[in-house]
C-alpha cells in the first residue's frame, strides 16, 4: 500500500465526515480528527500500526460513548455517528486493498447519510465533489502510477458516465410510500405558527428569515395589503394567551362569494402541523383536507415534507351570515376581572348608543390617534392586567399586541371577535413571477362578527403601521430595530439590483430543486411521465422500462469502449486464416497468439508431415496477402479456396 | 537474392562455426546500416565475426583496442606539423575505415568512448574546425565485456541506443566446439579469405533493405509491441519511437536476407531481441531475469493482429 493512496484516502475520508462535525458529539469531531491525524502520523514516520486488543478496547469505548451520549445505539443520529466512529477507527487497520475498498464503499454510504441532515444544493454540490475525492482515491489504488490530474480526469469521467444511469433511476424508479423510503420524521427542522399566542410569540418569529411557503398566482395577484394567508383562528384568552379553544364543532361553514375568484398555487415547506394556508377566505383546494367552521384549512396529516396544493380564495365574501348562538357566546368570551380600564374604555364607546360599525370605527380611531407604536420589542408587560397595561401605559406593541388588545376590546363591547394567524404579505419574486412568503411575515389580525356581514376582518396593525401590510416588517418597525430582523427581510426594503436578482435567481433554483428533485413523488412521476407519453403507467412497467433503460445505456457505453475490436474487423483474408488456425487447433495444433504464420506451418509441418506442403503453402500466400505491397484479386481467391479446401 | 550475399553467409558459417544466426543479425545490422555491440566473455569469437566479415565483404578494416588511458585523438586522428612543407597535416586515426572493431569499449573512459559514438551517429568527424567524412558503408562493431568485470565504463543507455543491436555470442555447442579445436587456426584462414563482394554491391544492398515494403497490418503488430511495453509494469520504461525506428529497419534488413520483399511478423519477432535488450530495462522484481527472456516475453505477450 503506497502512502499516497493512504494519504488520498484520508483526505477523502475527511471530506465525507466533514459536514457531520454540525452535529456530532464534540468528542466524536475531536476523536475522528485525533485518529486521522494519528494515522497520517503513523504512516508518514513508517511505525507500526496500533495493537489489536488496543483497537478491540478503543471500539468499545466508543460505543460506550455513543450510548451514553444518545442514550441508544439505534436511530438516525446514534448509528451515523456509529458508523463515523468505525470509519476513522478502520484506518487504524488499514493494511490491505481489502480494507481500502471496505473504505470506500463505507465513504460512499456516509455521504448519503449527509442528505439525512440537509438536500440544499449546495450540500448535494458538495456531495459530488466528495464522491469524486473518493473515486479518484479508488482509481489510485489500482493504477497507483498515474499522476493526479489524470486520474482526477478518469474519475470525472466515471461520474459523468453515470448521469444516464442516474437520471433512468430517478426518473423511473417506483415511488412507493411508506416509511421504508421516506426519510425519518424528523428530518426536516421545522419552525412557524403555533395555534396559541401571548405576548412575544409573533415578534419572535419574524426574526427568522426561513421560507413558509411560495405562491404563485395563476391570474393577476391581489393588491399586497390583501394577501392574508388564513392560519390557526383563536377564541379563547385567560388575560394572556389566546388557544383555539373548542374545536369539536362541525358544522360547515356558511359561505357566500362576492367578488372573482383567485386561483393559486402554494409550495408549502414543511411545518409538521396540519394548518394549510390559504388566503382569506378560502373556497377550494386540491389536496385532501378539511375545512372548520371558522375556516380554517387543516391537512389529514401534519406536514411534514414539502407539499404543493392549488387553491381558490374569494377576498370579498359573506362568511358565516348566520352563527349559531352558543359560537356567539364564545366570540364573547373574556376572563371576567381582569383589565377593568380596557372594559370601561369599551363602554364608553357603547354608551352612545352606537352600533357594531361604529364601535369598531371608534376604536381603531382611537389606536390610531393614542400614540401607539409598532415595535419588534416591546416592554414585557407581567402584570396580570397586561392589556390594559398596553393600552394605557407602554403603547407599544407588535402585532399579537394589537391583534390581542383590539379583539379584547370588542368583546368587551359585546363585539363577537375572535383572533385570526397567519402570514400577511410576501415578497415578490419579479424573476420567477411568484411570491416568497418568510416566517418572517407571521401576523396576527381580528375579525369580528357583524350582522348582515357576517365575519368581517379587521386588522388593528393597519391602522398603526400602514407600512407593515403595504411593504414588510422592516418597513413598519422603527429603523433603529431593523437590525434584529434577519438580512433578507432588512435587504427587501431597499437593496441593491444585483444581490436582489441573485438572491431571487437563488430562490428560483431552490424552489425548482425542491419541486422537481426533491419533491418528485409518486403524483409527480405520473405526471412527468404522462407528459411524455407513456401510458398505462404501473410500477412493473416503470420497472421494466428502467431496467431495460439501464441494460441499453450499459450497452453503449459497453460498444463506445469495445468500438476498437469492431473497427478492427478481420479482413477476409485474415479471416480465412483465422478459420485455417481454428481447423488446425481441433486438431490439437492450436497457434499461439504471438506464433507468425510462417513459424506456425513450420510447427505444423513437423508435426504433420502429410501436411506440409500444403500449410507451408498456405502460410507463405497469406503472408504474401498480409504484409505484400499488391492486392492481387487472383492470389486472394486462390489463397481462400486453397484454405477452404484444406482437410485435416 | 544476391548470390554474393549468400556466398559471404556461408564463408562466415565456415569459419564461426555454430553461429549462423549471430552472422545473420550482424549482417543484418550492416544492411540495415547500423552499429552492432557485441556483449560477451573474452574468447568466444566476437573478434573473430568482426574479422572475418570485413574480410568476406571486401571491406577496409580497422580495429581499436580501447584502454582507460585511450584518447579521443587515438581514434579520430592527429594534425602533425611538418617540417618540410612548414604546414600542419593531417594523419587520419582508425576511425576512417569502412569497418571498425572498436574492442571492448567499456574499457576506454567516456571522453573516448563519446569520439566514437559521436562518429557513430554523424558518420563524419569534425577536427579542428574542419568536417571530414567517413568512408561508405561505415559500420562499427562494438565488443563489450560484461560490466560487471573490474575496470570499466559501462555505457550509459544514451548510447546504447546508437547502437542499432546488442547480441551475444555465447558459448559454441560441443559440436562446434570439437570443430574449432581440432580445425585449423582460424586467423591462417581469415588471412587466406576471399572477398565475396564489392563495397558498391554492398550499397545497393542497403539500398534495398529501404525499399522492402511494410504493409499496415505489420505496423499495427509494432505498435502493438511499443505500447505493451509503454503499458506493461514490467518494465521501468516503454520503447522510444527510434526504437520503433530500429526495429522496423533492421526487420527490414532481415526480410532481405531471407529473400523476401515484404516484412512479415516473423522478422520482427527474429531481430527484436537484438533490438530491444539494451532498450528494455526490467522493473524491480524482474530485474534479475537475463535479457533473453525480456525480450522473448515481449513476444509472447503481443499477439499478432
Amino acid at each position: 500500500m503506497s502512502k499516497s493512496v493512504i494519504y488520498g484516502l484520508l483526505l477523502s475520508i475527511l471530506m465525507v465526515i466533514a459536514p457531520h462535525a454540525n452535529h456530532l458529539p464534540a468528542w466524536v469531531s475531536s476523536l475522528c480528527v485525533a485518529l486521522l491525524l494519528w494515522r497520517s502520523y503513523l504512516t508518514h514516520s513508517g511505525n507500526p500500526l496500533p495493537k489489536h486488543w488496543l483497537l478491540t478496547l478503543l471500539t468499545f469505548a466508543c460505543l460506550g460513548g455513543i450510548a451514553i451520549s444518545f442514550h441508544t445505539l439505534f436511530g438516525r443520529e446514534a448509528a451515523v455517528t456509529l458508523l463515523i466512529l468505525m470509519v476513522a477507527l478502520k484506518f487504524m487497520e488499514l493494511r490491505t486493498a481489502r480494507d481500502v475498498m471496505v473504505l470506500i464503499y463505507l465513504s460512499c454510504f456516509i455521504v448519503i447519510t449527509n442528505f439525512f441532515y440537509s438536500q440544499s444544493i449546495p450540500t448535494a454540490l458538495y456531495m459530488l465533489a466528495t464522491l469524486l475525492a473518493v473515486v479518484t482515491t479508488w482509481i489510485h489504488l489500482y493504477a497507483q502510477n498515474i499522476a493526479l490530474k489524470p486520474r482526477l480526469r478518469i474519475a470525472t469521467a466515471l461520474l459523468l458516465q453515470a448521469i444516464p444511469l442516474t437520471l433512468i433511476l430517478f426518473v423511473l424508479f417506483p415511488r412507493i410510500q411508506g416509511p421504508l423510503w421516506g426519510l425519518p420524521q424528523d428530518a426536516f427542522a421545522s419552525s412557524g405558527l403555533d395555534d396559541r399566542m401571548s405576548p412575544g410569540s409573533l415578534s419572535r418569529l419574524s426574526l427568522s428569515d426561513a421560507v413558509a411557503f411560495r405562491v404563485s398566482y395563476a391570474g393577476k395577484p391581489p393588491a399586497r395589503e390583501q394577501m392574508y394567508w388564513r392560519g390557526p383562528v383563536l377564541w379563547q384568552f385567560d388575560g394572556r394567551t389566546w388557544i383555539p379553544g373548542n374545536t369539536a364543532y362541525s358544522v360547515a361553514p356558511q359561505f357566500t362569494e362576492l367578488d372573482q375568484a383567485i386561483d393559486y398555487t402554494v409550495t408549502l415547506e414543511p411545518h409538521n402541523k396540519t394548518w394549510l394556508f390559504m388566503l382569506d377566505m378560502p373556497n377550494k383546494i386540491s389536496v385532501p383536507s378539511s375545512l372548520t367552521h371558522d375556516f380554517q384549512v387543516l391537512s389529514k396529516t401534519p406536514v411534514n415534507s414539502r407539499l404543493r396544493y392549488e387553491a381558490r380564495s374569494h377576498l370579498v365574501s359573506h362568511a358565516n351570515l348566520r352563527e349559531a348562538n352558543w359560537q356567539i357566546q364564545r366570540a364573547l368570551q373574556l376572563p371576567p376581572t381582569l383589565n377593568p380600564k380596557a372594559l370601561q374604555l369599551a363602554a364608553t364607546w357603547r354608551d352612545n348608543g352606537a352600533n357594531d360599525a361604529a364601535v369598531v370605527r371608534s376604536a381603531l380611531a382611537y389606536l390610531n390617534q393614542q400614540g401607539f407604536q409598532y415595535t419588534l420589542e416591546p416592554p414585557l408587560l407581567p402584570g396580570a392586567n397586561s392589556i390594559d397595561d398596553f393600552l394605557f401605559t407602554s403603547k407599544k406593541g407588535f402585532c399579537e399586541h394589537y391583534a390581542s388588545a383590539f379583539v379584547f376590546l370588542m368583546r368587551a363591547a359585546h363585539i363577537p371577535a375572535r383572533v385570526v394567524t397567519g402570514y400577511q404579505g410576501g415578497e415578490f419574486n419579479y424573476i420567477g413571477n411568484y411570491y416568497i412568503v418568510r416566517q418572517s411575515d407571521a401576523h396576527a389580525w381580528a375579525e369580528v362578527w357583524l350582522s348582515g356581514q357576517g365575519w368581517v376582518r379587521v386588522d388593528p396593525t393597519a391602522v398603526i403601521a400602514p407600512a407593515r401590510v403595504q411593504t414588510n416588517v422592516a418597513a413598519a418597525v422603527p429603523a433603529s430595530e431593523t437590525a434584529a430582523l434577519p438580512f433578507i427581510t432588512r435587504m427587501t426594503s431597499n437593496p441593491p439590483a444585483w444581490l436582489s436578482n441573485l438572491r431571487l435567481n437563488w430562490d428560483i433554483l431552490g424552489f425548482r430543486w425542491n419541486q422537481w428533485v426533491l419533491g418528485y413523488n409518486t403524483e409527480r412521476q405520473f405526471a412527468f411521465l404522462t407528459s411524455l407519453g407513456m401510458e398505462n403507467i404501473t410500477w412493473q412497467n416503470m420497472s421494466i422500462i428502467m431496467t431495460t433503460g439501464i441494460w441499453l445505456v450499459i450497452g453503449l457505453f459497453a460498444l463506445f469502449m469495445l468500438r476498437h475490436l469492431f473497427a478492427n474487423q478481420p479482413d477476409k483474408v485474415q479471416a480465412a486464416w483465422l478459420g485455417l488456425c481454428r481447423k488446425l487447433a481441433k486438431s490439437g495444433l492450436p497457434r499461439a497468439a504471438h506464433e507468425g504464420a510462417q513459424d506456425y506451418a513450420a510447427r505444423i509441418a513437423a508435426a504433420r508431415p502429410e501436411l506440409a506442403d500444403t500449410i507451408r503453402d498456405l502460410a507463405a500466400r497469406y503472408s504474401a496477402l498480409r504484409y505484400g505491397a499488391v492486392r492481387d484479386e487472383q492470389a486472394q481467391r486462390e489463397f481462400l479456396q486453397r484454405a477452404a479446401a484444406l482437410k485435416i | 537474392m544476391s548470390q554474393s550475399l549468400n556466398n559471404v553467409i556461408k564463408q562466415a558459417e565456415q569459419i564461426i562455426l555454430g553461429k549462423p544466426q549471430q552472422i545473420r543479425l550482424a549482417l543484418t545490422c550492416l544492411l540495415a546500416r547500423g552499429h552492432l555491440l557485441i556483449e560477451d566473455l573474452p574468447g568466444v569469437g566476437k573478434t573473430t565475426l568482426a574479422h572475418v566479415l570485413a574480410c568476406t565483404l571486401g571491406l577496409q578494416f580497422q580495429r581499436i583496442q580501447f584502454t582507460s588511458d585511450l584518447l579521443p585523438a587515438d581514434i579520430l586522428g592527429v594534425s602533425v606539423y611538418q617540417r618540410d612543407s612548414e604546414k600542419f597535416e593531417f594523419h587520419p586515426g582508425p576511425i576512417f575505415a569502412q569497418m571498425i572493431l572498436a574492442d571492448e569499449v567499456n574499457r576506454a573512459t567516456p571522453k573516448a568512448q563519446s569520439a566514437l559514438l559521436e562518429a557513430m551517429e554523424e558518420q563524419q568527424v569534425t577536427i579542428e574546425g574542419l568536417t571530414r567524412p567517413l568512408p561508405a558503408p561505415f559500420f562499427v562493431i562494438a565488443t563489450q565485456n560484461p560490466s560487471y568485470q573490474v575496470g570499466t565504463f559501462p555505457l550509459p543507455e544514451s548510447q546504447l541506443d546508437r547502437f542499432l543491436m546488442r547480441i551475444q555470442m555465447g558459448y559454441p555447442d560441443a559440436q562446434a566446439e570439437r570443430g574449432l579445436l581440432s580445425g585449423v587456426d582460424r586467423r591462417e584462414i581469415i588471412s587466406r579469405l576471399t572477398p565475396q563482394m564489392e563495397s558498391s554491391e554492398l550499397l545497393a544492398l542497403q539500398q534495398r533493405v529501404k525499399a522492402v515494403f511494410v504493409s499496415p497490418a505489420l505496423l499495427d503488430y509494432v505498435q502493438a509491441i511499443l505500447r505493451h511495453t509503454r503499458e506493461s509494469a514490467r518494465y521501468t520504461h516503454g520503447l522510444s519511437p527510434r526504437a520503433g525506428l530500429a526495429l522496423l529497419s533492421a526487420a527490414r534488413a532481415w526480410a532481405l536476407l531471407d529473400e523476401r520483399d515484404t516484412v512479415i511478423p516473423e522478422d520482427v519477432q527474429a531481430v527484436l531481441p537484438g533490438v530491444v535488450n539494451h532498450r528494455l530495462q526490467a522493473t524491480g522484481e524482474h530485474q534479475h531475469q537475463s535479457n533473453g527472456t525480456l525480450a522473448r516475453e515481449l513476444i509472447e505477450a503481443v499477439a499478432i493482429p
